[in-house]
């Protein structure tokens, strides 16, 4: 139990209030949650403002231009929503495996060889050129997990046979990744000597709001695609599972007490081979959606950190899945609308002030803070 | 109870955008920190670029072409938006900036290609010009470029007199990655090399970077380990001249922007001169004429340009003292340059041997456009016969595949 005291000075007089500090016992009540996660948000963006200040420039005018440029009209909520779907999948990768205390910081390379694995069925080629969109679809997408899910699988069974730390493992392995595909990149699918495949047909490409836009006009240049029913539909199996399935039982029991789920005889090593492939798998289908849905091509800049912005998406959700989407969506927008602002840098240090507020804001869900009259006691 | 939080949330997130957007954008540039937005009743021209602009190179170098652009044409606003990701950001940030309105986009990398493609059939009523890039549409996206490998050349034959003149036969290359760029910018400096000091070899090594300071600083100290005496780099940063001014007598050339040579280590810097190019194109697409074409300026448009032997610039000391007949040489090639008697098809004519002895292009013969933007075979219908797969005679390191 920490005390603060707000004595002014080292006389009899004591300032009439002090903060008093303990341990919370109890659970805290529900609102409290998002409402720390609201407050970080809030605290970082003062941050962010008054660097925007001190740079000369006026923060209300930098904000209310986020804002509208990232919700304030159809094209750019669909542009916000592009930038939101690889965050929702790698941010629900990473809530499974934090739910389970299992540090993956291995989203960036799942992502990666995802991306790889859809490539293959495009590159290799899995599927013959002219092979119907849908078919495409299905195949890259369950290749895409594959090749995650296998990424996520080594470190898990280094994890559960040999317990190897899995946050270097996984850590170490995004560089592998990176370079396994800049291995193809440059000496396999390489294109007229640049470093990127050749562009993907067109029916390899996830389909876009903007291709009804013959029949609908309106729908013209809105570039939200099928990936995003990917991650609506991921948020949903991974809530129902965490929260109302045996299997999501057994992942919240391990995450909270393990020695109680290992009494409950609950496979530990099993699940956390499992838990990593889970992840890994969806981290992967980001990284195909990313490649089928936005860049149509394998390349080196397939990911602008989407993986490690997934860690603070997670957190920022509360490792819950459905607030995952919304977290997405907000980062999504600080992302789209905020790389606007120049010279670029400011919408980073934002992301940067909300992770860092956030985790210090658990200081307030493990602690009982209230101000107390001296004379109490 | 949860759903309730998320309807609160959302609700909120919606309150908050719609309040932001009733209030009015007072002016969204303040001080130094800048919004991209369109100025009613001008031209409006934006540039996207890879790095941040002032990163003492490419970025640089286009950010103040843009500058001047604004400086030059009355009725013209520009914007410039820095640090844009190849492929996953890009297609986004012209879209964003097509839509709000934007006459004219300028895309600053290679890799805003494919994003510069899909936007610009988007929008055909905006102009995208590409730089660097091999796709156009010849309508309203195009691609741009410059002669650079005539002022390489000469900063090869600088390098070449340099190293004969303090009785080296080595000198160095720090090429970023195997694309024909690269192969064409460093075939031209080992011409140039050959052209002023016979004897020398020149040390070609990849750094696989366009822009990072620790790397090209490792990339030019191996270099100079391995005996290079003068050290060109390919990418952005000034590290083969700091790298030079750490050890005794030898020199480095830098790349992209005019102010990158200010140390007495620095022999000069072949750099680019967009403001302009930029207002060439501007004028252009203003007046309708503007072909949307693979639009590849040359050295006498001023568009690139040798630190040294610009107007109102002095040559740099280790220049300066290269024998009077070797400064000739390279005074004829700049005034040759400027006077559009000597260009990239002269730099490139046989005969040419490669580093095997093979003939690349025999006595009499020229190279095309083609061939000096791709590797052979070309794209369909702009075929190459001898392309830029390969090493120049002089050059000390393996073709490497691609």
């Amino acid at each position: 139990m920490a005390e603060i005291n707000n004595t002014k000075s080292a006389s009899s007089w004591k300032f009439p209030f002090r903060i008093k500090i303990e341990n919370r016992v109890d659970n805290p009540p529900k609102w409290l949650s998002p409402t720390l996660s609201v407050g970080a948000i809030i605290i970082a963006l003062l941050i962010g403002a008054i660097v925007i200040w001190m740079g000369g420039g006026n923060p209300w005018a930098a904000y209310s231009h986020i804002a509208k440029y990232s919700l304030g009209s159809v094209g750019v909520l669909s542009d916000t929503l592009v930038k939101a779907i690889p965050l929702m999948l790698v941010g629900l990768a990473c809530s499974i495996a934090f739910r389970m205390k299992l540090w993956n910081i291995g989203a960036e390379g799942q992502f990666f060889l995802g991306a790889f694995g859809a490539s293959l069925v495009v590159l290799l080629p899995i599927l013959p050129e002219d092979a119907p969109k849908w078919l495409f679809i299905i195949t890259m997408a369950f290749f895409g997990m594959l090749f995650g899910a296998l990424w996520g699988f080594i470190p898990g069974l280094l994890k559960a046979r040999y317990n190897v730390n899995e946050i270097i493992s996984t850590l170490m392995m995004n560089y592998i990744a990176i370079e396994w595909n800049n291995y193809f990149i440059y000496a396999v699918w390489s294109e007229r000597g640049f470093q990127m495949s050749r562009m993907f047909q067109r029916n390899a490409w996830l389909p876009r709001l903007s291709d009804l836009s013959t029949r609908w006009p309106f729908f013209s240049g809105l570039t939200t695609h099928f990936g995003l029913v990917f991650a609506v539909l991921a948020a949903i199996i991974l809530w129902l599972i965490l929260s109302k399935s045996k299997w999501g039982y057994e992942i919240r029991l391990i995450g909270d007490n393990p020695k109680a789920a290992e009494y409950a005889g609950i496979s530990i090593k099993k699940n956390i081979v499992l838990v990593m492939m889970v992840s890994g798998a969806l981290a992967g289908l980001a990284g195909m959606s990313e490649i089928g849905g936005v860049v149509h091509r394998l390349q080196g800049a397939i990911s602008p950190g989407y993986g490690y912005t997934g860690i603070i998406i997670a957190w920022l959700a509360k490792l819950n899945p459905l607030a995952v989407i919304l977290a997405s969506i907000l980062f999504g927008a600080l992302i789209l609308a905020g790389r606007e602002v120049q010279p670029a840098g400011i919408p980073t240090l934002i992301q940067g002030m909300i992770m860092v507020t956030l985790i210090a804001s658990d200081f307030f869900y493990r602690n009982r803070v209230t101000i107390i009259r001296r004379v109490e006691d | 109870m949860k759903k309730k939080t998320f309807w609160l949330v959302i609700s909120l997130m919606l309150i908050a955008a719609f309040v932001f957007t009733a209030c009015q954008p007072a002016p969204e540039e303040v001080g130094g920190v800048q919004i991209p937005d369109i100025e009613d009743g001008k031209f409006n021209v934006a540039i996207v670029m890879l790095s941040n602009h002032d990163d003492g190179g490419w970025s640089q170098a286009q950010w103040e072409g843009i500058n001047y652009l604004e400086e030059n044409m009355d009725g013209v606003h520009t914007a410039y938006l820095e640090l844009v990701a190849e492929g996953a950001d890009s297609e986004q940030v012209f879209r964003a900036l097509a839509r709000k309105g934007f006459d004219l986009i300028f895309g600053g990398s290679f890799g805003y290609m494919d994003s510069m493609e899909v936007v610009a059939e988007e929008f055909p009523d905006i102009g995208f010009v590409h730089i660097s890039g091999y796709k156009f549409n010849g309508t309203n996206f195009g691609n741009m470029f410059g002669e650079m490998e005539v002022m390489k050349y000469a900063a090869g034959m600088i390098a070449g007199s340099r190293a004969k003149a303090d009785g080296a036969t080595r000198v160095g290359g720090m090429a970023t990655f195997p694309i024909p760029e690269e192969f064409r910018l460093f075939n031209a400096y080992a011409l140039g090399v050959q052209e002023t000091c016979p004897d020398c070899d020149v040390d070609i090594r990849w750094i696989f970077t366009w822009h990072d300071p620790i790397v090209e600083r490792e990339g030019a100290d191996s270099l100079f380990d391995a005996g290079s005496h003068v050290v060109m780099t390919g990418a952005d940063t000034p590290a083969s001249a700091l790298a030079a001014a750490d050890r005794e007598g030898v020199y480095g050339i830098t790349y992209d922007w005019v102010g990158s040579c200010t140390i007495d280590e620095c022999l000069t810097a072949p750099y680019w001169v967009w403001g302009p190019v930029f207002v060439r194109i501007t004028e252009e697409v203003q007046a309708g004429t503007y072909p949307y074409m693979a639009d590849y300026f040359d050295a006498s448009t001023g568009g690139v340009a040798l630190y040294g032997f610009m107007d109102g610039q002095e040559l740099q000391p280790g220049v300066a003292s290269l024998p009077a007949d070797d400064l000739a040489k390279i005074q004829a090639v700049m005034d040759g340059a400027a006077a559009g008697e000597f260009d990239r098809f002269d730099v490139f004519a046989g005969p040419i041997v490669d580093i095997d002895g093979n003939i690349v292009v025999p006595d009499g013969e020229f190279m095309t456009q083609a061939d000096i933007d791709q590797f052979v075979p070309g794209a369909p219908g702009f075929e190459a016969t001898y392309g830029m797969y390969w090493w120049n005679q002089n050059i000390a390191a393996d073709l490497p595949d691609l």
